[in-house]
């Protein structure tokens, strides 16, 4: 099973144009601007952003969510349309895996900014205690971050192999690491046999653990008392959501490196057209948990859920409630029902629709429901009635984004964004069908 | 034929294998108590000695048999700061009928505790449950909840429940994730989001403090407040210490404030001295959202039969301040 020259030379990672170059030391330079407010708010405590007693987490928190969220586009793409064998998924499920890898390290970076005492992270391990939901956290992060990393990994060995022929005389430095990351894979069939096994079990691992991560995310509320929190909904509610915030964010990062690195040709209107059926699915099971989380209550009408509604329909948090719910999810459902609403444009625009709604879907979960607490808000300045980020938190918040995006990037610019075995291998049986069909 | 005698031999192995570990487990475990029992026996001194059963018939025992036990001297008596002090549980009372927001409560509070946030441990609210029912005020401590959210909720055991019924914060230990502040229906935490700016004279005042170890530790009352941690009313375990009431009791004028023992039925407000369930029963005391199953330790008396006027206490009310700097 020879692997074209042309094929390597389309897949193999490619130097970054003028744009990369310009794009990427942006993301450095708000990474770093980031990072200098972050000592500043270690420094001086966490007044430098406009939590209070009352809006005890703010986007620190959301944005946190959102990262979780995102990261499920590897539980979903890769392990579920593996096991329903959808065959369409090899172009796409290594910027999936990407992405993953790239959320569930921000969310665990980010979970950390909003401790009062990061110095005392330790405590976390020392002191544990298994009935926290924050434990349960603690153990199904890493968890997720080796999982995610493993899917990854497991099938990059022989696109590492082959780059590492491809870049033997032109780059031997970065063949040389590429030799080392393959571990000597040289395509026999006992290597084949132990790394499909190994992709296997991970990807089925990676269900349960997906699974698992977004529940306890949203168990993270649901175990606490709080009106908007208190639902048994809440573990699907955010199962589903995670699908739509991980699509969401898989064709809007696949249609940039497809153009960046040009490749119209193996990432086609077809998977577009797939991947927006795909994403209206999981829009339309998350249209009917928020039918259940936002329209239900209004039955019975108790007069705490009422209030947290009426926050929302017609309060404060409108605006941002009616753009959430129309803009990041009616929208998106209307336009992907439409095979034109499916091209690769309209589906990227969308797809930022969606993460923009997804990540502002966040907000409305966590600050609402802290600034109705059961007893009244009373004695506490006037700004605590409210919340909205500080610049502290908008630029940390932003270089946590720009930090992800930044990961993406490496690692678009370093591992071919498209499975080269596979691809090879598919094309290599396409061909021996056709020829039997002769 | 041969199947079926191969299969009964596997069988006769299989439960012979399991009996034989069975009996092996067990006469190591008689052989081990019987040693036990019959270890004292052995050597018998011929000495007599005289005891008294629990009973009350007096006994005559080999002397060998009498062994002098440890007495842990610190079981009773001694103050461990997870454990709280043997043998109380503390309860308060709040006497609706009889606050009119003097607010003289918050003032001795945020005093003793330096309280230096915008936000006092002790809050007293102006409610009103519906237009047509009266308006009153409901001051609020820490609940000290039987079932309390805050603490199931904590990743590192850093706010606890001591035997005392107090809910304590160890803010040494507090990594300021807020979770208990989010899981407390009462909003009755309070986080320090910068390091506590202490005047002059209360620096001196927790200097003093400083140097008596003995009642005033760090852990003991949750003082000084420390920057990225989390703070709330602590029922003045170092009152109760010294045998007298938490500070909002002694300072309110009106005697909305009862304190007292779980165990030894009573409460006092200072002036008068109760029983604590003839009190809830005759005047219907009742807990804050009982349906949530928190089981509080603040009972209140509902605001009926009232001396004082609800409109005086408007003169105090303020919306947006709880905690006055300019006093100390």
């Amino acid at each position: 099973m020879e692997v074209s020259k042309k094929l390597v030379n389309d897949l193999a990672p490619q130097k970054f144009g003028k744009k990369g170059v310009i794009w990427t030391t942006s993301l450095i330079i708000i990474s770093i601007a980031g990072i200098i407010a972050y000592i500043d708010q270690v420094r001086k405590g966490q007044i430098v952003t406009n939590m209070n007693d009352y809006a005890l987490w703010g986007i620190y928190i959301s944005n946190f969510v959102f990262f979780v969220a995102t990261s499920f586009v590897g539980a979903v793409t890769v392990a579920i349309l593996r096991l329903t064998k959808n065959s369409w998924r090899t172009p796409i499920v290594r910027i999936a895996e990407i992405i993953s890898v790239a959320a569930i390290i921000m969310a665990g970076i980010t979970i950390m900014i909003d401790m009062g005492r990061p110095d005392r992270l330790l405590n976390l391990f020392i002191h544990a205690r298994m009935q926290s939901p924050i434990t349960w956290d603690v153990i199904i992060i890493p968890t997720s971050i080796a999982v995610c990393l493993l899917l990854l990994y497991f099938p990059l060995l022989p696109d590492f192999a082959i780059l590492k022929n491809y870049f033997s005389e032109t780059k031997p430095k970065l063949s040389k690491w590429y030799g080392k990351l393959s571990m000597n894979w040289t395509g026999s069939e006992k290597q084949k046999s132990i790394q499909l096994k190994s992709i296997h079990i991970v990807a089925l691992l990676t269900i349960p653990v997906g699974f698992m991560l977004q529940t306890v995310d949203a168990w993270l509320f649901s175990t606490l008392f709080r009106v908007g929190w208190d639902s048994t909904n809440l573990g699907a509610y955010f199962i589903s959501g995670a699908a739509v915030a991980g699509i969401g964010a898989l064709v809007a990062v696949i249609y940039i490196v497809r153009r960046a690195n040009h490749l119209e040709e193996y990432i086609t209107e077809f998977h577009f057209d797939k991947l927006g059926k795909f994403l209206v699915l999981v829009c339309l099971i998350y249209l009917y948990f928020n039918i259940n989380e936002y329209v239900i209550p209004e039955f019975t009408s108790k007069k705490e859920e009422l209030t947290h509604l009426n926050h929302l329909y017609s309060g404060q948090f409108a605006p941002l409630f009616w753009f959430v719910n129309i803009g990041g999810l009616i929208i998106p459902i209307i336009v992907l029902l439409f095979k034109k609403g499916r091209k690769p444009l309209t589906m990227f625009f969308i797809a930022l629709l969606v993460v923009v709604g997804s990540w502002w879907k966040r907000f409305l979960i966590v600050t609402p429901t802290l600034l109705l607490p059961f007893l009244p808000v009373q004695g506490v300045p006037e700004s605590w009635h409210h919340y909205f980020p500080s610049f502290h938190e908008w630029i940390i918040t932003l270089a946590t984004l720009a930090m992800a995006l930044l990961i993406i990037t490496v690692l678009v610019r370093y591992l071919p964004v498209i499975p080269i075995q596979r691809t090879a291998d598919e094309q290599e049986l396409l061909k021996k069908e056709e020829k039997s069909n002769q | 034929m041969e199947d079926n005698t191969k299969n009964s031999r596997r069988k006769f192995l299989d439960k012979g294998l399991k009996i034989g570990i069975a009996t092996a487990i067990g006469s190591i475990g008689l052989s081990k108590i019987t040693g036990k029992l019959n270890a004292k026996n052995e050597k018998a001194s011929g000495e007599k000695m005289e005891l008294m059963t629990t009973d009350g018939t007096i006994i005559e025992v080999d002397a060998s048999e009498v062994m002098e036990v440890q007495h842990s001297h610190d079981h009773d008596t001694k103050y461990n700061l997870r454990e709280g002090m043997p043998n109380r549980k503390f309860v308060m009372v709040i006497d609706l009928a009889k606050c009119k927001n003097a607010l003289k409560c918050q003032q001795a509070c945020n005093k003793h505790h330096y309280i230096t946030g915008e936000h006092a441990w002790l809050k007293v609210y102006k409610m009103q449950e519906e237009e047509d029912t009266a308006p009153y005020w409901m001051p609020t401590t820490c609940m000290h909840c039987d079932h309390p959210a805050c603490v199931t909720v904590c990743p590192v055991d850093a706010t606890f429940k001591r035997r005392d019924g107090l809910v304590l914060i160890d803010n040494d230990r507090c990594i300021g994730c807020r979770f208990c502040m989010a899981a407390c229906p009462y909003s009755t935490r309070v986080f320090n989001w910068k390091e506590p700016e202490y005047g002059e004279e209360a620096e001196v005042m927790l200097n003093m403090h400083h140097a008596d170890e003995k009642y005033n530790s760090i852990e003991y009352t949750g003082m000084p407040s420390k920057i990225g941690t989390v703070d709330k009313c602590d029922f003045c375990p170092h009152m109760i210490h010294k045998n007298e009431l938490p500070h909002c009791v002694t300072a309110c004028p009106n005697g909305v404030f009862y304190f007292g023992d779980k165990y030894e039925d009573t409460v006092t407000n200072g002036a008068e001295t109760l029983r604590l369930s003839k009190l809830l029963k005759d005047k219907n005391g009742y807990r804050l959202m009982e349906g949530l199953g928190t089981k509080p330790s603040v009972f209140y008396l509902p605001p009926v039969d009232r001396l004082v006027d609800f409109e005086e206490g408007l003169n105090f009310y303020t919306n947006y301040n709880s905690v006055n700097k300019s006093e100390y």
